[in-house]
């Protein structure tokens, strides 16, 4: 069986107090979203009520961290137990992933002091899809963090909550591995009702399905991207040859994903539209050759199982379906009525830059100090 | 079936022999479409339903009302308006309610053969029949800018109106001169009411105006002898008892303040207030909001396809005030300046927003490709393959 062990090390290293410099930025940018209002910090408007703190932070965001969803889709519902070494680091990126991403919901939303109304059923409008990714989206976050927790309880000693969360473990996995399927597809159903307003070489009632397949295999390329990373940055040996299966996993639902998009791109009669070579059709194609190349590099053995060429193809396939994901929500998308344009202030900017960051420091720190990694 | 031969109680029902007296010279025209056709009259004269049954008596009364159809200055425009009118068959029925003794665009007789009978029927029936103008009268130089037969039409209007049981002046140029009246005026015309200063003349103005207005008036006249309530100005209220204004489809528009500035721009493609390009809606009473026009359904009338109103109802308004004048507001004022339907919120991107970008972007790209270049390039050979 595979034992996790906390790293230990110092935790104050260069990065951590770079990364610490960026969130006390944000801290600053975030004081005069919450005294002055949105309107002083971000560029948002009503033409454009959703900036980069939903379009990156909430839905490209959540989509890097479905890295745990889809570990512990393979790990408890498929069965691979060989993979189980992948399971914790992955829930710990996911959990301060979708934790984020709820946070930033409460930066983005302009009357945040409402939001408890979300809870209190005689309040909530049941047939809004919403809804559904609000409420889905917090008990994700409970579940990750409840997932989670066993390496916090055992870090502090605590054998008999230790216990009751193993072996009350298998619910939450069965939840865990629940709920992104349905507020992952709930988010391509979101910009369904935006209609018009989105560019015809997005609009498709096929968004959920897309947005719910572009979930797993970004997961999969996530794990592929932060377990690079981790292992060079930590030392823990040579994980390529687990990565690449995972590649490998991720390879076949991208396949599928270009498969659907293409098919319904030509029922759609979109393929004038796609060559057009306007900013959409060249923000299409971007996306696409991203995706493709990223594809066409994991796919062959070679490149796979080359420490190198794993990560690149990773992060290709990372860029293109995040591309996807930005098209769908901001830039291939175009309020009715009037001239509204929209580019991130300086200011959403740092918000987000340093969302990242709490991300990255907080991961530093949570494998230093809690029994993430399994040593080689 | 509601109406039965049995039940003869006037108010609840009808009794449908009168129907028989001119079912022979509707073949085409059922007793069901004959009663709703009654139906669509009562309505449209807002009268309790009640009144269907005496309306479907007066009409299938076999001594039909004599009505003299007389045109002065004019473009036969109302005419057309008329005929084109649909439910059920009008132009049938209208020579069949009503003895439609003399029309010059639509009867077949020319000359003495038409003129002369139109006076046998004025000498036979005088103080009986119903005379219509359509058009306006000169009355410069005599009046000879507009003769028929030798005779002036001032004149024969003279002779024949003052022989009417009953006149009615259909369309703007009969009411009121209307647009051969317009200024300079060169042919000095007047409305009917003007030549015939003596006779209560009901004003029906419109350019055209709707047909199923006349059609209702004439009907009011044969069902209960006598005209429907007017205004002031002789128009009967059924029409003319509220501003196009305050029925107007696009007035929630002009409520909040949402106006076209120029035909075809957004607010006039989105079917905003067509008040600040000249609709005379706001100062002209009429029922064509309610009505609408043409029996083509509804949104069609002027202001519906976009047009502003141009005031045809009201004397001093339309063929007088230029088409694209604003007017005034009689109940109330708007405000001259409203915010752009369209207003522009496009921002071009701050230098520092795009660097900032472009220099995480590029110190990602930077740190990517370091890490990368740490990589090994080949392949691990391991156990990829190998069976879990």
């Amino acid at each position: 069986m595979h034992k996790e062990v906390a790293l230990g090390g110092r935790i104050f290293t260069p990065v951590f107090v770079g990364m610490a410099t960026l969130v006390g930025l944000m801290v600053i940018a975030l004081g005069f979203r919450f005294i002055l209002g949105l309107g002083a910090v971000s560029n948002m408007s009503d033409g454009y009520p959703w900036g980069i703190w939903i379009a990156y932070d909430v839905v490209v965001g959540s989509a890097f961290a479905c890295g745990g969803y889809v570990m512990a889709l393979t790990v408890y519902v498929f069965n691979k137990g060989k993979y189980h070494p992948l399971v914790r680091p992955a829930l710990l990126a996911s959990m301060f992933g979708y934790t984020l991403a709820g946070a930033s919901v409460m930066f983005d939303i302009g009357r945040y002091f409402h939001a408890y109304n979300l809870f209190l059923p005689w309040k909530i409008n049941y047939t809004s899809v919403m809804l559904e990714v609000a409420l889905c989206v917090t008990a994700y976050i409970i579940v990750l963090w409840i997932e989670f927790a066993p390496a916090i309880t055992s870090k502090f000693k605590l054998e008999k909550l230790t216990k009751i969360l193993e072996k009350t473990a298998f619910f939450f996995i069965a939840v865990g591995v629940t709920l992104p399927m349905m507020h992952q597809s709930s988010l391509g159903t979101m910009m369904i009702i935006a209609g018009e307003k989105l560019h015809p070489l997005w609009q498709t009632q096929m968004l959920p399905l897309f947005f719910l397949f572009s979930a797993l295999f970004m997961g999969f390329a996530m794990v592929v991207f932060e377990g690079s990373i981790v292992s060079k940055a930590y030392k823990l040996g040579d994980e390529t040859t687990i990565l690449s299966k995972m590649a490998k996993t991720a390879v076949i639902i991208l396949s599928i994903f270009i498969l659907l998009r293409v098919q319904n791109l030509l029922l759609n009669k979109q393929v004038a539209n796609a060559f057009s070579f306007d900013t959409a059709s060249i923000t299409f194609l971007m996306e696409m050759l991203l995706m493709c190349t990223g594809l066409v590099m994991l796919a062959i053995k070679k490149f796979r199982t080359s420490p190198r060429y794993l990560f690149v193809g990773a992060v290709l396939i990372l860029l293109g379906s995040s591309l996807y994901r930005f098209n769908v929500y901001l830039i291939a998308y175009a309020p009715m009525i009037g001239d509204w344009s929209y580019f991130p202030s300086i200011g959403e900017q740092i918000v987000s830059y340093g969302l990242i960051a709490v991300e990255i420091a907080a991961y530093t720190f949570f494998v230093k100090y809690f029994a993430v990694f399994t040593k080689h | 079936m509601i109406f039965t031969k049995k039940n003869t109680k006037v108010g609840d029902c009808m009794d449908l022999t009168g129907f028989d007296n001119i079912e022979d010279s509707l073949p085409l025209v059922e007793r069901r479409d004959f009663l709703k056709f009654c139906a669509t009259i009562t309505a449209t004269l807002a009268l309790p339903d009640t009144a269907t049954a005496e309306i479907a008596q007066g009409i299938t009364n076999p001594e039909r009302l004599p009505v003299i159809w007389l045109s002065g200055a004019e473009c036969t425009g109302c005419t057309m308006a008329l005929f084109r009118t649909t439910h059920p068959t009008i132009e049938g029925m209208i020579f069949d309610l009503i003895s439609l003794d003399y029309h010059a665009a639509l009867q077949n007789p020319s000359g003495y053969a038409a003129k002369g009978h139109m006076y046998d029927i004025v000498e036979k029936y005088a103080g009986k029949f119903l005379l219509v103008v359509e058009g306006a009268v000169p009355l410069k130089d005599g009046g000879i800018y507009c003769r028929s037969g030798g005779q002036n039409f001032v004149d024969t209007l003279k002779k024949v109106g003052s022989k009417a049981a009953g006149v009615i002046a259909v369309g703007s140029c009969a009411a009121w001169g209307g647009m051969p009246a317009s200024n300079m005026n060169p042919t000095g015309c007047v409305g009917v009411k003007d030549v015939l200063k003596d006779t209560r003349v009901i004003e029906i103005p419109g350019c055209p105006p709707n047909p199923y207005n006349l059609l209702s008036t004439i009907i009011h006249y044969l069902t209960f002898n006598k005209f429907p309530a007017v205004d002031h100005k002789n128009r009967p209220l059924f029409i003319c008892d509220r501003l196009i204004h305050d029925h107007c489809e696009r007035r929630p528009h002009f409520d909040n303040g949402r106006f076209v500035r120029e035909f075809g721009d957004e607010a006039h493609r989105q079917g905003h207030c067509l008040y600040h390009i000249g609709c005379k809606g706001p100062v002209t009473y009429g029922n064509c909001p309610t009505m609408q026009f043409g029996d083509a359904g509804a949104g069609c009338w002027p202001v519906a396809i976009g047009h502003p109103c141009f005031g045809c109802n009201e004397e001093g308004v339309g063929f007088e005030v230029p088409q694209f004048e604003v007017c005034d507001i009689i109940h109330a004022t708007s405000p001259a300046y409203h915010p752009p339907v369209v207003p522009n919120h496009k921002k071009s991107i701050g230098a520092g927003e795009a660097a900032l970008m472009a220099g995480v972007a590029g110190a990602a790209l930077g740190a990517g490709a370091l890490f990368v270049s740490s990589l090994k390039s080949e392949p691990i050979e391991d156990n990829e393959d190998e069976k879990a």
